[in-house]
C-alpha cells in the first residue's frame, strides 16, 4: 500500500488511529425490554416502564440481541467469551432515563478479532478488533422545536448496540475508510445491523494520533465523536492529523480532549476537556446476574453462519475466474453477490461479472434503482450472455436487447425470437447478401483486386448492415474474402 | 378496637370462610381502627374507597365459593411497592406525587389471591434507615412507646406499627439489611425475609438491588407462613428471580424440630452485649433442646466485618439506583435554568440527608481510584462472609441469634443522631444475612427490664425458608409472648 | 484515605447535589469518620477472594425476541413535571 505520509517543511509524520463503532443490533425488541425498535414512529411510543426508567423496573436480556453479537464476533473473526458482564457506567444525561448505562466493561462478550480490508492499489491490510460489547442507547433530544426548551423522545433508549474496538492499526485515512467499508459489508451480509450512517444506525468515534514517520511511540491521542459518513471520517483523520502536526512544529502539545468533527467547515472543535471527563463509576449491573455461554451454543451459532465477503471474494476468483477486482466489487455487498451466482450459474461467469460491472450496475445507476428492485432478474441477464457466447446474437445486438430488457423486465430469448434478432449463420443467405453487394461496386471490386485489399473490411460493413446487423461477422468475414479472392 | 381486628391472618380466613363476619365489616373496622391510630403515623396514603370496593369483591367471592387463598384479607402495604394507580412515594419529597401505571409483582400475587388494600405504608426514605425517622411523612411512633415515643424501627417501620398496633391484618416489608427484621422485633411480632431470589423484586423501589427482598410481617409465625406463600414465586420480569418451586410454608408447623442442629455463632457473643438479650437468646436455644434439637457453637468468622462491607455495597448501589431521580420523566421537580441546575436543585431539595449522605458515599466508594480500595474489596469480603455461613450450614441446619443488640429507642436520639455509624451499628446481626442472600426470620421472645420486646432471629440455609417457620413456630409456642 | 474538601464538592457533583459552603467541613468530617469505619476491612486479606457479584451463582436468563409492551404514551408521560407535544420537556441542552 502506498503509504500515507504527511510531510511538512519540517518533517515526515504519519497517523495512528483507532476506531470505535456503535452499530445498532437488528431486532424486534429493545435489548432490555419488549418495546419495539421501530424507528421513526410518534415520539415515546415505543417505549416501556423499563425504558422511562420507572421506579422498580428491571432489565432483562432480549435472546436475539445475544444472538446477533455473537454472529458478528464470529464474522469478525474473534474470541467468544463464555462469561461475560454487564456493568453500569453512571452518568447523567436527559436521553438516559436511568442516568446510568447497562453495558460490559470488563468482561465483554467478544474478544479479540481481525478483518482484512482490500485497499486501491490491490493489496490487502489486517485491521485487529480489540474488543465487540453490547449495550443499549439513548434516547434522543430534539432542540429545534422551543427555543428554550429541550424535547426527550426515549424510542431509540434502551435498542440495542454493539461497540466493536478496533486495535490502533489504521496508518491513513483510506484503510479506515476501506474498514469501515468492509464492516459495514459483513454486519449486512450477517443481517446485525443494517449498516446506515446517515441514519445513525452506525456510529463512528474516531481516535487520531500523530507520529515522526520511523518513530513507534503512541503521542496523546483525541477523539472525535459520532462521525456519521465513512466520508467524514476520511476528512476527519486528515484535519486532525495536520492540527496535530502544527501544533507539534510550532512546539505546543496536544492534549487528551473530545472533539466534534464538523463536515461543513472540515474543522474539529473542543467538546470536552480531559479535566471535565466524566468519572463513569463503572460497576457489575447487580438487576443482571453474569453472561454464560455454553461451548454447545457458539457452535449452534457457528454452524448458521453464511460465507462472508471474504470467502466469497476468495472463491469467486478462484473457482469463478473473477478478477480480484471484479470478485470485491461483487462481493461488497450481499444482495450483488447473491444476483451474481444466480445469473452465472450454468453461464460464463466471467462474461456475466463483465455484462454485471459495466451495463447493468449503469442502468441501475440511470434508473435509481436498488438491485433487488432490477427490472432485468438475475435468470435472464444469464440468458442473455448464454445467446452471445452460443453466438445466436452478436454483442451489439446483446446491448439493445438488453436495453429492452430493462424497460419491459422480459426473457431475451423471447426479445430474440420476436424482433427476429438471431445471428444470420446461414452461409447461404449471407452468400446472396455478398453477391448482391460485390454486384452492385464493381468499382471497389477491381480496386481491391488491384491491391487495396483493405477495402474486404468496407466490404464485410456492408455485408452485416445489408443484414441488419444479424449476419455472423466471422462468417462473413470468411466468406467476403473467400469471393473476392476468387 | 374491634376483637375482629385482633385476629390473626389463618383465625380471620376461618372466620371469613364461616361467615362470622363479612370482609367489608372486617375492612371497615380495620379503616375504623386506622382513623383511630393516626397518632401513629403509620400509613402515608390511606385507600379506603379502593380498600371497601376490594372487599366487596370478596365477600361476593365468599358467597359464590370462588374465595382465594387471601380472600378479604385487610393488608398494609409498605410504600416502597409500586401499586397501579394509587400513589407511591417511598418516603421521599422526591416521589410524593408519583403514581404508578403499573403494580409490583409481590403486589400483584396478593391482589392476586384476594387481599384487600387498606393503604400505603410509612418506611425510612427509600429504606434507608434502622428507625423510620428518615421518612418525608415524619417518624412512625411504636405502639409499646410509653412515656416518651419510641422508634419503631426501619425501615419498614410503618408496617411493623400497624401490624402491632392492628391498623392492618398484616403488610408487607422490604429487607436490605435488616428492615424487616429489625422493625418486626422492636414492634413485638413477626416478620421473614426470604431468601435473595424468592420474591420478585419488580415494581419495588430499588435501594440495594443485590441485597434487597421483599418479606411479610404480620402477627405470628403461621400468618408469616400464609403471606410468604402468596408473596412469593418465580417472575420473569427479575433476572434474579430463581426459579424455584414455592412450598406450602404452612405445612412446616407441624413438622418437629428434634435431630436438627441450631447452630449457635460465637461471634454474636461480643464481650458487652446487653445480658438481657444474652439471657433470651439462651433461653431460646433450650426450648430447642428441650424439644430434642442439638445446639451447637459455630464460628462465622467475618462477622466484624459484616457493616463495614454493607455499608460500601448498599450505598454504591444506591448512588446509581437513585440517580433516575433527576426531575425529568416523574415525581419532584425543582428549577434550574440550565439542566444541571435543575438535577441538583431537584435532588437536594427532593432527597433527605441521610438518603444525600448515602447516595455520596456510594458515589465516593465507586469513583476512579477508589473503586479497587472500596467496592472491590467490599465485593470480596462479601465473599467471605458468605462462604462463612456456607461452612456453617455444613455443620448445622439453621442458625439462632439474636435480631438486635437492643430494644425499641426514643424519637430523635442523640447518640444514633450525632453520629450515624451509631444508628448503623444496629444492624449488627442482620446485615451479614443481606450479604450472603440467606432467609432470615425474626420472632418476638420476651420484654425487656422496661417493658420493650426483643427478638429473635432464626437464619436458614438458601431456599429453607420451611424450616425457618419449624423451628419459628416452637420458639413462639414456648416464648408465650404477649402480643400487644 | 482521609478525603479533601475539593473530594467533597467533586463527590456532590457528581452525584448531582449541593452542599453549602458552610457545611462542606462538617460533611468531609463525617464522610471521613464513616470511611476510617469501613477500613476496618483491610485488616483482611484479599487478594486471592475472587468478588462476589451475584448471591445465588446464577446466570442470566434470556427472554424471546417478542414485542409484548410499549404503545403507553400516556402512562409514560402522566407523571412528567413537563411535556410537551408528547416529548419530556427541559430546559435548553447546550451540546
Amino acid at each position: 500500500m502506498a503509504e500515507y505520509i504527511i510531510e511538512t517543511t519540517k518533517g515526515k509524520w504519519e497517523v495512528v488511529v483507532g476506531l470505535e463503532i456503535h452499530c445498532q443490533i437488528i431486532s424486534k425488541s429493545k435489548i432490555f425490554s419488549s418495546a419495539s425498535t421501530e424507528f421513526g414512529d410518534d415520539p415515546n411510543v415505543n417505549v416501556s416502564f423499563v425504558d422511562a426508567g420507572m421506579p422498580g423496573m428491571l432489565p432483562t436480556l432480549n435472546k436475539e440481541c445475544v444472538h446477533q453479537a455473537v454472529k458478528t464476533g464470529l464474522g469478525l473473526n474473534a474470541k467468544i467469551n463464555k462469561y461475560s458482564e454487564f456493568s453500569r457506567k453512571n452518568y447523567f444525561y436527559a436521553d438516559m432515563p436511568t442516568d446510568y448505562q447497562i453495558t460490559q466493561f470488563r468482561y465483554p462478550i467478544v474478544g479479540e478479532g481481525e478483518i482484512f480490508v482490500d485497499l486501491s492499489d490491490g493489496s490487502t491490510k489486517k485491521i485487529g478488533i480489540e474488543r465487540m460489547h453490547i449495550e443499549q442507547d439513548a434516547g434522543k433530544s430534539i432542540h429545534d422545536l422551543n427555543p428554550t426548551k429541550s424535547y426527550i423522545d426515549l424510542n431509540r433508549a434502551g435498542v440495542g448496540l454493539m461497540e466493536i474496538v478496533t486495535k490502533p492499526d489504521f496508518r491513513s485515512p483510506e484503510e479506515a475508510g476501506a474498514f469501515l467499508r468492509k464492516l459495514r459489508s459483513i454486519l449486512r451480509y450477517l443481517g446485525t445491523c443494517d449498516g446506515n450512517m446517515d441514519e445513525g444506525s452506525m456510529r463512528c468515534d474516531v481516535n487520531v494520533s500523530v507520529r515522526p514517520v520511523g518513530s513507534d511511540e503512541l503521542r496523546t491521542r483525541c477523539e472525535m465523536k459520532n462521525v456519521n459518513s465513512v466520508k467524514f471520517v476520511m476528512q476527519a483523520i486528515e484535519s486532525e492529523a495536520k492540527r496535530h502536526i502544527e501544533v507539534y512544529e510550532n512546539g505546543g502539545t496536544i492534549e487528551q480532549e473530545t472533539r466534534q468533527f464538523d463536515p461543513t467547515t472540515g474543522q474539529s472543535k473542543v467538546m470536552r476537556k480531559k479535566e471535565f471527563a466524566h468519572d463513569y463509576r463503572y460497576f457489575p449491573e447487580p438487576d443482571l446476574p453474569p453472561l454464560v455461554l455454553t461451548d454447545e451454543y457458539i457452535e449452534a451459532v457457528k454452524a448458521e453462519m453464511i460465507e462472508l465477503p471474504d470467502a466469497k471474494k476468495q472463491r469467486f476468483i478462484e473457482t469463478m475466474g473473477l478478477t480480484p477486482y471484479d470478485a470485491m466489487v461483487l462481493c461488497e455487498n450481499k444482495e450483488n453477490a447473491e444476483f451474481f451466482e444466480k445469473a452465472a450459474a450454468g453461464h460464463d461467469a466471467k462474461k456475466v461479472a463483465n455484462w454485471m460491472m459495466s451495463d447493468f450496475f449503469a442502468m441501475l445507476n440511470k434508473k435509481r434503482l436498488d438491485i433487488t428492485q432490477s427490472p432485468v432478474s438475475a435468470e435472464n441477464l444469464g440468458r442473455l450472455v448464454e445467446l452471445i457466447s452460443t453466438e445466436v446474437i452478436s454483442g451489439k445486438i446483446a446491448k439493445d436487447v438488453f436495453e429492452i430488457m430493462s424497460e419491459t423486465g422480459e426473457n431475451p430469448e423471447k426479445i430474440v425470437e420476436e424482433k427476429g434478432l438471431k445471428q444470420v449463420t446461414d452461409t447461404g443467405a449471407i452468400e446472396t447478401i455478398i453477391d448482391t453487394v460485390i454486384a452492385s461496386n464493381p468499382d471497389n471490386v477491381t480496386a481491391y483486386k488491384n491491391g487495396k485489399t483493405n477495402l474486404a473490411g468496407w466490404f464485410v460493413g456492408q455485408v452485416i448492415k445489408m443484414s441488419q446487423g444479424k449476419a455472423n461477422p466471422a462468417i462473413v468475414n470468411k466468406l467476403v474474402r473467400e469471393k473476392l479472392d476468387k | 378496637m374491634t376483637e375482629i381486628t385482633t385476629f390473626s391472618v389463618a383465625e380471620t380466613l376461618k372466620a371469613l370462610k364461616n361467615k362470622e363476619f363479612s370482609a367489608v365489616e372486617l375492612t371497615k373496622a380495620y379503616l375504623h381502627n386506622m382513623e383511630n391510630g393516626r397518632q401513629y403515623n403509620a400509613y402515608i396514603t390511606e385507600c379506603a374507597d379502593v380498600a371497601l370496593k376490594q372487599a366487596e369483591e370478596a365477600d361476593k367471592r365468599y358467597i359464590n365459593g370462588t374465595n382465594r387463598a387471601l380472600e378479604g384479607i385487610p393488608l398494609g402495604i409498605k410504600d416502597l411497592f409500586c401499586t397501579k394507580d394509587i400513589r407511591t412515594t417511598a418516603a421521599s419529597h422526591i416521589l410524593d406525587n408519583f403514581v404508578p401505571p403499573y403494580e409490583s409483582t409481590v403486589t400483584q400475587h396478593l391482589l392476586d389471591d384476594g387481599a384487600v388494600f387498606l393503604g400505603k405504608l410509612n418506611l425510612d426514605e427509600f429504606a434507608m434507615g434502622g428507625s423510620n425517622e428518615t421518612s418525608y411523612f415524619g417518624p412512625v411512633i411504636n405502639p409499646w412507646s410509653k412515656d416518651k415515643p419510641l422508634v419503631p424501627g426501619g425501615s419498614s417501620g410503618g408496617s411493623a406499627a400497624a401490624v402491632a398496633a392492628h391498623l392492618c391484618a398484616a403488610a408487607t416489608g422490604t429487607d436490605t439489611g435488616g428492615s424487616i427484621r429489625e422493625p418486626a422485633a422492636f414492634c413485638g411480632i413477626t416478620g421473614i425475609k426470604p431468601t435473595y431470589g424468592r420474591c420478585s423484586r419488580y415494581g419495588i423501589v430499588a435501594f440495594a438491588s443485590s441485597l434487597d427482598q421483599a418479606g411479610p410481617i404480620a402477627q405470628d409465625v403461621r400468618d408469616c407462613a400464609i403471606l410468604l406463600k402468596s408473596m412469593a414465586g418465580f417472575d420473569e420480569k427479575d433476572s434474579t428471580s430463581c426459579n424455584i418451586t414455592v412450598p406450602d410454608y404452612e405445612s412446616f408447623l407441624n413438622r418437629e424440630v428434634k435431630g436438627l442442629t441450631i447452630g449457635l455463632p460465637k461471634e454474636y457473643r461480643p464481650e458487652g452485649l446487653n445480658p438481657e438479650v444474652a439471657a433470651y437468646w439462651d433461653k431460646a436455644a433450650e426450648y430447642l433442646k428441650a424439644r430434642g434439637a442439638n445446639i451447637k457453637e459455630i464460628s462465622l468468622p467475618h462477622t466484624k466485618y459484616a457493616l463495614a462491607t454493607y455499608y460500601v455495597l448498599a450505598p454504591a448501589e444506591a448512588s446509581s439506583n437513585l440517580a433516575r431521580y433527576d426531575g425529568i420523566r416523574y415525581g419532584f421537580r425543582a428549577d434550574g435554568q440550565h439542566l444541571d441546575d435543575l438535577y441538583i436543585n431537584t435532588r437536594t431539595q427532593g432527597f433527605g440527608a441521610e438518603v444525600r449522605r448515602r447516595i455520596m458515599i456510594g458515589t465516593y466508594v465507586l469513583s476512579a481510584g477508589y473503586y479497587d480500595a472500596y467496592f472491590l474489596k467490599a465485593q470480596k469480603m462479601r465473599r467471605l462472609i458468605h462462604n462463612d455461613f456456607m461452612n456453617a450450614f455444613k455443620e448445622c441446619d439453621v442458625i439462632l441469634t439474636p435480631t438486635s443488640p437492643i430494644t425499641a429507642f426514643p424519637i430523635g436520639d442523640e447518640s444514633m443522631l450525632q453520629n450515624p455509624i451509631n444508628m448503623y451499628l444496629n444492624d449488627v446481626f442482620t446485615v451479614s444475612v443481606n450479604l450472603a442472600g440467606l432467609p432470615a426470620l425474626s420472632l418476638p421472645i420476651g420484654l425487656s427490664a422496661t417493658g420493650l420486646p426483643y427478638g429473635m432471629q432464626l437464619i436458614g440455609k438458601p431456599f429453607d425458608e420451611g424450616t425457618l417457620f419449624n423451628v419459628a413456630a416452637k420458639i413462639e409456642t414456648d416464648a408465650k409472648f404477649e402480643r400487644k | 484515605m482521609a478525603i479533601d474538601n475539593l473530594t467533597v464538592k467533586r463527590i456532590a457533583f457528581l452525584s448531582r447535589l449541593k452542599i453549602e459552603d458552610e457545611k462542606i467541613e462538617a460533611t468531609k468530617e463525617e464522610f471521613n469518620k464513616i470511611l476510617n469505619w469501613i477500613e476496618e476491612l483491610n485488616e483482611i486479606d484479599t487478594n486471592s477472594v475472587e468478588p462476589l457479584i451475584s448471591v445465588n451463582d446464577a446466570t442470566l436468563r434470556m427472554r424471546e425476541d417478542v414485542v409484548t409492551s410499549g404503545n403507553c404514551l400516556k402512562d409514560i408521560l402522566k407523571n412528567a413535571p413537563s411535556a410537551e407535544y408528547d416529548y419530556f420537556a427541559v430546559p435548553k441542552v447546550v451540546e
